[in-house]
C-alpha cells in the first residue's frame, strides 16, 4: 500500500490560498496595465478618457512588483512551513490571518489612491513627488502585515526547534525563515522613510523632506527586495524540483550555505542603484559594488547544484555521453518545465545584473529601458515562471484536486508563450536601452530627435511581446482558476526532495541565527554608517512636496 | 561541509574571475579616475536662479577647447534648451534641479546622471563627432516627463 501523502493542514491551506488568491488577482490587473503600457509606447495607441500613462505604470509596478510577489511568497511559505514542520499553532495561524488582512487592506487603500490619480508616483515613490498620504499609509500597512506574518513563521519555527532539539530543521522551513529575516531587516529601511519622512510630510505635519536620505533608505530596501522575490524561487529549485523529476537534492548543507550568503550580501548593496547620484562619495559606492558582487558566489553554487541534480538523475536513469542526461528529464511535466525555462532565462538575466551593478558600466544603461528589460527577465520570467510551476502542484494540493493532462498541456503551452513573449519584449527593451531609450516614459519622439526615431521599431517589438505575454497571463489565469475550483477532486503531492547524502553536522551550525543576524547588521553598519551620517550632516535645504501629474 | 571536487573547481574559477573583475573595476575607478558622477556640492533648490553659476545658465569658455556647460533642470524643461558646442571641446556639464528628481541623458554618448534638488551633479565629456544630440530626462518627474528635452549641436 502506498503511504498516505503528507499534507498541509486544511486550516493552513486556507490561509495560503487566501494569499494566492490576492496574488493572482494582482497578476490579472497588473498584467492588463502592462499590456496597455506596451501599446502606448508603440506610438500606435492612446489611452482613452484622459487616463494617464503614469497612473497605469504605477498600477503595474505596485501590483506586480509588490503585491503579486509578496502575497504569493508569504502564502507559499506558510504552506511550506506547515508542510515540513507541521500544522501551525492556532496562535500562529491567527497571527497569519492578521498579517493577511493588514496587507490586503493596505493594498486596497494604496490601489484606491493610485486609481483615483492621487498617487502617480510609480512604485518607487521618489520624493519630492508627493502622493496622497493614504498611498503611503496603505504601503506601510502592507509592510507591517508582512512583518506580522513573518513573526508567525518565526514563532512556528522556534516551537519546532524547541521540540526537536539537536535536529536540523527541514530545508524548506529553514529557507522560509532565512527569507523572512532578510525581508524584516530590509523593510526597516523603507518603513523608516515612509513612516518617519513621507507620511508626516504628506499630511502636512512637516514641510520639507531630505530627498537623498529618503532615496537611500528606499534602495537599502529596493535591492534585497529582489532577493526576497528570488529566494522562494530558489526554494522550489533546491527543495522541490529534485523530487518532481524523481531525483535527489544535490547537497542539503550547501543549499543552506547559499541562502545564508544571500542573506548576508543582498542588503548592504543599495548604492549600486544610486551610482549616478550626487551627494554620495564614489568610495562608498565602490564598497557597495564589491559587496553586491559577492552574491555571485551563492548564485554559482545554485547553478551548479541544479545542473548536478539534473545530470545525476539522468545518469541514474542510464543516460550516457556528455549531454545524454538532458533527454531523461521530464520535459512534458509542467511542474518541471516552467521552472526550468525560468532557470535558463536567469543566465542572461544574471549577466545583465552584473553589467548594471558595475561601477562604470552602469552609466551606459542607467534609467534606460535596458533596466526594465533586465528585471522582466529576473522577476517576470525566472521568478514568475517558477511561481507558476509551483502553483501547478501547490494549488491542487491545497484545494484537494488534481491537475488534468489537458491542464498540464496548457501549462506547457503557457510556458512557451511566456518565453516567446518575453524574448520579444525584454530583448527589444535591452537593445533599445543600449541605444539610449529611457525607461518609465510615455511615447515620445523628443521633437523628432534622430536618436528617438531609431527606438520606434524596438517599441513596436515590445508591444508585440507585451501582447503575447498578455495571452500568457490569460492562460495562467485559466489554469489557476481550473485548479482552484474546477479540477477533479483528488490528492496531489506537495513534493519535498530528500538530500543525496545524510545531513552533515555543518547544517546545524548554519542555524546559528545570532551569528548570521549579527554579521548582517555588521555588514550593513560598515556599508552605510559613514555615508548616511554624511547625507544627514551635509544635507541641503529640504524639499517641499510636488504633485506634477 | 562536503564540497564535490567539480564544485570546488567551478567555484574557484568563478571567484577567481570575480576577483579579476573587481580589481579591473577598482583600478579603473581609483587609479584611472573613472568614477561615476558623484558631485558633493549642495545648493538651495529654491535659490537656483540666484546662485552662480546657475544664475546665468549656458556654455562658458574656460580655456583652449575647455568649456563649462551649466544647465538648470525643472519640470519639464532644460535651460538653456538649444546649445552649440565646437567639435572636440572638452565640456564639464553641471546640472541641478529646481523641483523634483530628474535625469540627464544624452543618448548615443555616455552622458548620464541623476539630477536631484539640493545637489549639483557634474561630469566631463568630449564631443568629438559633429551633429545633433538630444538631451532628455530619464527619471520620471510627472505628467510632462517624456516631453522634457533639449538639443546640443556640435559644430566644426
Amino acid at each position: 500500500m502506498a503511504q498516505p501523502l503528507e499534507k498541509v493542514d486544511r486550516r493552513d491551506a486556507k490561509l495560503a490560498l487566501a494569499h494566492l488568491f490576492v496574488a493572482f488577482t494582482a497578476l490579472a490587473l497588473g498584467g492588463f496595465a502592462g499590456l496597455l503600457q506596451t501599446l502606448v509606447r508603440s506610438g500606435k495607441f492612446e489611452l482613452p478618457a484622459g487616463i494617464s500613462y503614469y497612473t497605469i505604470l504605477t498600477t503595474h509596478g505596485v501590483l506586480l512588483g509588490l503585491v503579486l510577489t509578496t502575497f504569493f511568497i508569504i502564502g507559499f511559505q506558510f504552506a511550506a512551513v506547515s508542510r515540513t514542520t507541521g500544522a501551525l499553532s492556532d496562535g500562529s495561524r491567527r497571527t497569519g490571518w492578521v498579517g493577511f488582512w493588514l496587507m490586503t487592506i493596505g493594498t486596497a487603500m494604496s490601489a484606491f489612491f493610485i486609481l483615483t490619480g492621487k498617487a502617480s508616483v510609480l512604485y518607487t515613490f521618489y520624493a519630492p513627488l508627493q502622493a496622497h498620504a493614504g498611498f503611503y499609509i496603505g504601503l506601510a500597512l502592507v509592510v507591517v502585515g508582512s512583518w506580522v506574518s513573518g513573526f508567525a513563521m518565526f514563532a512556528h519555527y522556534a516551537r519546532w526547534r524547541k521540540t526537536h532539539r539537536g535536529q536540523v530543521s527541514p530545508l524548506l522551513a529553514f529557507m522560509s525563515v532565512t527569507n523572512m529575516v532578510l525581508w524584516l531587516v530590509c523593510t526597516l529601511g523603507v518603513a523608516a522613510t515612509v513612516v518617519f519622512q513621507l507620511i508626516p510630510w504628506s499630511l502636512g505635519l512637516t514641510d520639507r523632506v531630505n530627498v537623498l536620505l529618503s532615496r537611500t533608505l528606499f534602495w537599502y530596501f529596493g535591492h534585497p527586495l529582489v532577493y526576497f522575490w528570488l529566494l522562494p524561487a530558489y526554494m522550489v529549485w533546491y527543495a522541490v524540483i529534485p523530487k518532481v523529476i524523481g531525483g535527489k537534492m544535490f547537497s542539503d548543507s550547501l543549499a543552506r550555505l547559499a541562502f545564508i550568503l544571500f542573506l548576508l550580501f543582498s542588503i548592504p548593496v543599495g548604492f549600486h542603484h544610486q551610482l549616478l547620484e550626487p551627494g554620495i562619495s564614489p568610495f562608498w559606492k565602490y564598497v557597495q559594488v564589491v559587496l553586491t558582487f559577492m552574491v555571485i558566489i551563492p548564485s554559482l553554487m545554485t547553478a551548479f547544484a541544479m545542473f548536478a541534480t539534473f545530470e545525476s538523475y539522468g545518469r541514474s536513469q542510464g543516460a550516457t555521453g556528455l549531454f545524454g542526461w538532458l533527454r531523461k528529464l521530464p520535459w512534458s511535466d509542467a511542474r518541471f518545465f516552467a521552472p526550468f525555462v525560468g532557470m535558463l532565462f536567469f543566465i542572461p538575466a544574471g549577466t545583465g545584473g552584473i553589467i548594471n551593478a558595475s561601477h562604470q558600466l552602469n552609466q551606459v544603461v542607467h534609467n534606460t529601458i535596458w533596466v526594465t528589460g533586465h528585471f522582466h527577465l529576473t522577476v517576470a520570467t525566472t521568478v514568475v515562471l517558477t511561481f507558476f510551476g509551483a502553483s501547478y502542484w501547490l494549488i491542487p494540493h491545497l484545494t484537494g484536486r488534481v491537475m488534468t493532462k489537458a491542464m498540464n498541456r496548457l501549462a506547457i503551452i503557457q510556458t512557451i508563450v511566456w518565453a516567446v513573449g518575453m524574448t520579444f519584449m525584454s530583448g527589444s527593451m535591452h537593445f533599445a536601452g543600449l541605444l539610449g531609450a529611457p525607461r518609465r516614459s510615455a511615447f515620445s519622439t523628443y521633437g523628432n530627435s534622430p536618436q528617438a526615431l531609431e527606438w520606434i521599431p524596438y517599441q513596436i517589438a515590445q508591444a508585440v511581446g507585451g501582447t503575447i505575454l498578455f495571452i500568457g497571463i490569460i492562460l495562467i489565469l485559466v489554469i489557476v482558476i481550473n485548479l482552484a475550483f474546477f479540477a477533479p477532486k483528488g490528492e496531489t503531492e506537495f513534493p519535498v526532495a530528500e538530500a543525496a547524502a545524510p545531513y552533515e553536522r555543518a547544517a546545524l551550525a548554519l542555524e546559528n541565527w545570532k551569528l548570521w543576524i549579527g554579521l548582517v547588521v555588521a555588514l550593513i553598519l560598515i556599508a552605510y554608517t559613514v555615508p548616511i551620517i554624511d547625507i544627514i550632516q551635509n544635507a541641503p535645504p529640504g524639499s517641499k512636496g510636488y504633485k506634477l501629474w | 561541509m562536503h564540497i564535490h571536487k567539480y564544485e570546488k573547481i567551478w567555484l574557484a574559477f568563478g571567484i577567481g574571475c570575480l576577483i579579476v573583475f573587481l580589481t579591473v573595476v577598482g583600478v579603473s575607478a581609483f587609479a584611472a579616475g573613472q568614477q561615476p558622477p558623484s558631485c558633493l556640492t549642495t545648493i538651495d533648490p529654491e535659490k537656483v536662479d540666484s546662485t552662480p553659476p546657475f544664475d546665468h545658465p549656458g556654455l562658458v569658455k574656460k580655456g583652449d577647447k575647455e568649456y563649462e556647460l551649466n544647465i538648470v533642470v525643472a519640470a519639464f524643461s532644460f535651460t538653456p534648451n538649444a546649445i552649440e558646442i565646437p567639435k572636440g571641446a572638452k565640456v564639464t556639464i553641471n546640472v541641478t534641479s529646481k523641483d523634483v528628481i530628474h535625469g540627464f541623458e544624452i543618448p548615443g554618448t555616455n552622458v548620464n546622471m541623476m539630477v536631484e534638488p539640493g545637489y549639483v551633479n557634474s561630469l566631463t565629456t568630449t564631443f568629438d563627432k559633429p551633429g545633433e544630440y538630444t538631451i532628455l530626462c530619464n527619471e520620471y518627474c510627472g505628467a510632462g516627463h517624456h516631453m522634457m528635452t533639449a538639443r546640443i549641436k556640435v559644430v566644426e
